[in-house]
């Protein structure tokens, strides 16, 4: 939200923006094939299904909450979907369905977590294991494979030159940034984040606004799901798995506070930029990727420690 | 008798601006001092220049004659310097013991295991000094704040602690609890104790002080011995202009009834509660901490379930949550204006609209025009002090918080507003803009129902007062029969009707 508060609040908002342009000068230094349209095109494709998952999760951390059934939730409604179309159904159909039933999955951790009152990591952490299982006893444990070619377009198409993943991320950036800035839902969720008593006694229907977040969070998660099932051309009963990890990575790396109340989606894109471009950019390095993660992991807590110290002057 | 403490000309700045100004005080053994004004006059800076938090930009500080400087905490208390902080700082599951000598515990030898024994009667021997028979070994959470706050003075007085300076340490304490800290005041008097205490509460202050040094804007404006000062100098000592009542009285007009309350009742909390109030009309509840008069507006506000009727101007309604009753015209200002009043990590913009999202938006869209025009409306309205709506709402002073708070309930258009705790933290410039604004209200014919600790106020506010006591209503007066005395008897669960 666009909380104006002088010059050290504007700075403090660009310091994810300024960490990611270092990283793309480094790596531009030392790698001509980096800042290439190609390649660059290339990281976005590869950021796009992180990206997606994190927009959601942007709204759970700014109520101070927490998903981690994202990845499940990618495996199972992609496993819907495949079935489906293996089965022989249309491939809008099979998306409508997979679409559905990843908003109903969040939905199930939402009325969890207002109506029982559990703990979202704890609530969250159980459906995890619920939907990575029910995608095993649905699977049987085997990839689906056998889609319609038009499905294909989704993952590995083009518009203008631009690849489709990239296009379905901008647009769902462009309307989740509209609904968090400038609708009185949005508000809420930044209200609740920030202290949910006072936001209760205001007549805000906390409940419904915790559901719903866990709802948007499911739903793009079954979105990138199905992306990468495009992409991939079968369903994986272990896709996703961990993905939750580097999805709370970039909404951290993006200024969000964990406890709720402060951040912003714009922030998320950038967090996901600067894995993606990380992961990539070692990549054309020829770092070994058991080097990568310790690089990736030492990055992100230097940027969190940036970000605490800024906090406390 | 001795000056045990002598400060002279205390400048302090933050960023460059100056928040003390060639501040003076001093403390004699065995004397409580008053340090009063309004919020943000510079009281709780000097206090911690004193206690070694903040450190002084220039300026002399004595302690039994000797220049003395605080560093740190620690060095303070090494100089016989303790603070009582208005939030009591007791770990509330630790016992009465290990709160008291928390990070410097009694061992055997050097082998760094606690000497229990050594430990417990010291406790003990600290407390019964303060005239307090408690088993030191029972969980701080177990005390009433009371009681904490009495083991705070033993864990100074165990820290030989010469120097005592009390932050407003009435406010969350019964009548009866007041009484008894009044007399351990006496009592550490004549131990040669020297207090400075801090307290908006004028009738405490005259009751206990000996001396009274008033604040203003980060400036000293003067010394008084108590007994030749009065409250309406003091008053214009603090806020520089003469405040002719402290109560402003308006001409109105008592209507229809708005709200009646019938039987209500919430498990363990309130048993049989009937009122009613009038539009225009102020009603007052008066009562001790934990007479279960917040739990009766929160009640009336949807939280938690009841029994009973309530009806709003002569309709049962059912109110089940907030929604329900802001839809039913009521309003409800907190008593925690941060746990529950407002949203820190919002601006000020924010927090004003916040109850008010659904009239200034189109289709789920906040209209940004209207709401800049209502924001600023309010700001206006209320006198809120602000720099910018976009400000923190965490950045401003308690009294313009309150107003904020005041604010964003007054949009909703309320038929009947109650208020908790009102002016709770709020200096009397504030104070006064708050009454006003209340009796603004009355006079359009809302209904105002207003908790109150202080019954100066409830006496000054009121058109009628209802007293609670342990969840049920124990006393109903008119304004005209209602005295300190009477509402007492009735809040101590003592019967009378007036």
């Amino acid at each position: 939200m666009a909380k104006v508060q002088g010059k050290s609040g504007i700075l403090q908002r660009m310091g994810p923006l300024v960490g990611l342009i270092l990283i793309v000068i480094i790596l531009t230094i030392f790698n001509s094939d980096f800042l290439t349209v190609g390649n660059i095109f290339n990281v976005f494709r590869q950021v796009s299904i992180n990206a997606l998952i994190a927009f959601g999760m942007t709204f759970v951390i700014l109520t101070g909450g927490i998903d981690l059934s994202v990845g499940s939730i990618i495996a199972l409604s992609s496993a819907f979907v495949a079935g489906m179309m293996a089965a022989g159904s249309g491939s809008m159909l099979a998306i409508g369905v997979g679409v559905l039933s990843g908003t109903l999955m969040g939905t199930i951790n939402g009325v969890v977590i207002a109506r029982g009152k559990v703990a979202p990591f704890i609530a969250t952490l159980a459906t995890m294991t619920i939907f990575r299982g029910l995608t095993l006893v649905y699977t049987e444990g085997k990839p689906i494979t056998g889609f319609p070619d038009t499905f294909g377009q989704i993952g590995r198409g083009y518009l203008f030159d631009i690849p489709m993943p990239v296009i379905w991320m901008l647009v769902a950036f462009g309307v989740l940034y509209v609904i968090l800035k400038f609708t009185s839902f949005g508000r809420h969720v930044f209200a609740l984040g920030g202290n949910e008593e006072a936001t209760r006694l205001s007549g805000v229907n906390t409940n419904r606004v915790k559901v719903l977040v866990y709802s948007i969070s499911g739903l793009l998660a079954s979105l990138s799901g199905i992306i990468l099932t495009s992409r991939l051309n079968s369903a994986q009963p272990t896709a996703g798995t961990s993905y939750e990890l580097d999805a709370i990575a970039a909404v951290v790396l993006g200024g969000t506070s964990l406890s709720g109340g402060k951040g912003w989606i714009a922030g998320t894109l950038v967090g996901a930029m600067i894995i993606g471009i990380l992961d990539n950019g070692l990549n054309l390095l020829n770092v070994s990727s058991f080097y990568q993660q310790v690089v990736k992991g030492g990055v992100i807590l230097l940027a969190v420690l940036l970000d605490r110290s800024k906090g406390k002057q | 008798m001795t000056d045990l403490l002598t400060m002279k000309g205390i400048n302090k700045s933050f960023s460059g601006v100056k928040v003390l100004e060639d501040v003076q005080f001093s403390l004699r053994q065995g004397e409580v001092h008053a340090l009063m004004g309004e919020n943000g006059a510079g009281k709780s800076t000097l206090m911690k220049i004193l206690s070694g938090i903040y450190s002084k930009d220039a300026g002399s500080i004595q302690i039994h004659g000797k220049e003395s400087v605080a560093s740190s905490p620690k060095t303070a208390q090494a100089l016989g310097v303790a603070i009582i902080h208005q939030e009591l700082n007791m770990i509330p599951d630790l016992s009465i013991i290990e709160n008291m000598f928390l990070g410097r515990e009694f061992k055997w030898g050097r082998t760094g295991f606690v000497n229990w024994p050594r430990m417990r009667s010291e406790a003990k021997n600290y407390l019964q000094q303060l005239g307090m028979e408690l088993n030191p070994d029972i969980r701080a959470g177990e005390l009433s704040v009371g009681q904490q706050q009495m083991v705070e003075i033993a864990k100074a007085l165990s820290m030989q602690a010469k120097i005592l300076v009390l932050d407003e340490p009435t406010a969350a304490l019964t009548k009866r609890e007041i009484e008894k800290l009044f007399q351990l005041i006496a009592n550490l008097k004549t131990q040669g104790v020297g207090m400075i205490y801090i307290s908006h509460r004028m009738e405490e202050i005259f009751q206990i002080s000996d001396r009274i040094t008033v604040l203003r804007d980060g400036r000293y404006i003067g010394t008084r011995d108590t007994d030749v000062t009065t409250m309406d100098e003091l008053v214009q000592m603090m806020v520089g202009r003469e405040i002719k009542e402290r109560f402003p009285k308006v001409e109105k007009e008592i209507g229809a009834e708005c709200l009646r309350v019938e039987g209500l009742e919430q498990e363990g909390k309130l048993y049989d509660i009937n009122l009613s109030v009038r539009a225009g009309e102020i009603l007052g509840i008066a009562g001790l901490m934990g007479a279960g008069r917040s739990e009766l507006a929160k009640a009336l506000f949807g939280v938690g379930k009841y029994q009973g009727k309530i009806f709003v101007n002569g309709r049962a309604v059912s109110i089940k949550n907030p929604q329900e009753a802001i839809k039913a015209g009521l309003a409800l200002i907190t008593e925690d204006r941060k746990g529950e009043g407002l949203v820190s990590d919002l601006s000020v913009r924010e927090n004003l609209a916040l109850p008010n999202l659904r009239s200034l938006s189109r289709f789920g869209f906040i209209s940004h025009r209207m709401e800049q025009k209502f924001v600023e409306d309010s700001i206006k309205k209320l006198n809120v002090k602000v720099h910018h709506p976009g400000q923190w709402v965490s950045s401003l002073s308690g009294g313009n918080q309150q107003k904020v708070v005041i604010g964003k309930w007054l949009a909703t258009q309320p038929n009947v507003l109650i208020l908790d705790e009102p002016t709770r933290g709020v200096d009397i410039g504030a104070k006064r803009e708050i009454y006003d604004l209340m009796n603004q209200l009355v006079q359009k014919g809302v209904a105002i129902v207003m908790i109150s600790s202080e019954l100066p106020e409830v006496l000054g506010m009121s058109d009628r007062v209802l007293v609670m006591h342990e969840g049920r209503i124990t006393g109903e007066f008119l304004r005209e029969n209602a005295t300190q005395e009477t509402i007492m008897i009735a809040a101590t669960g003592g019967k009378n009707h007036g």
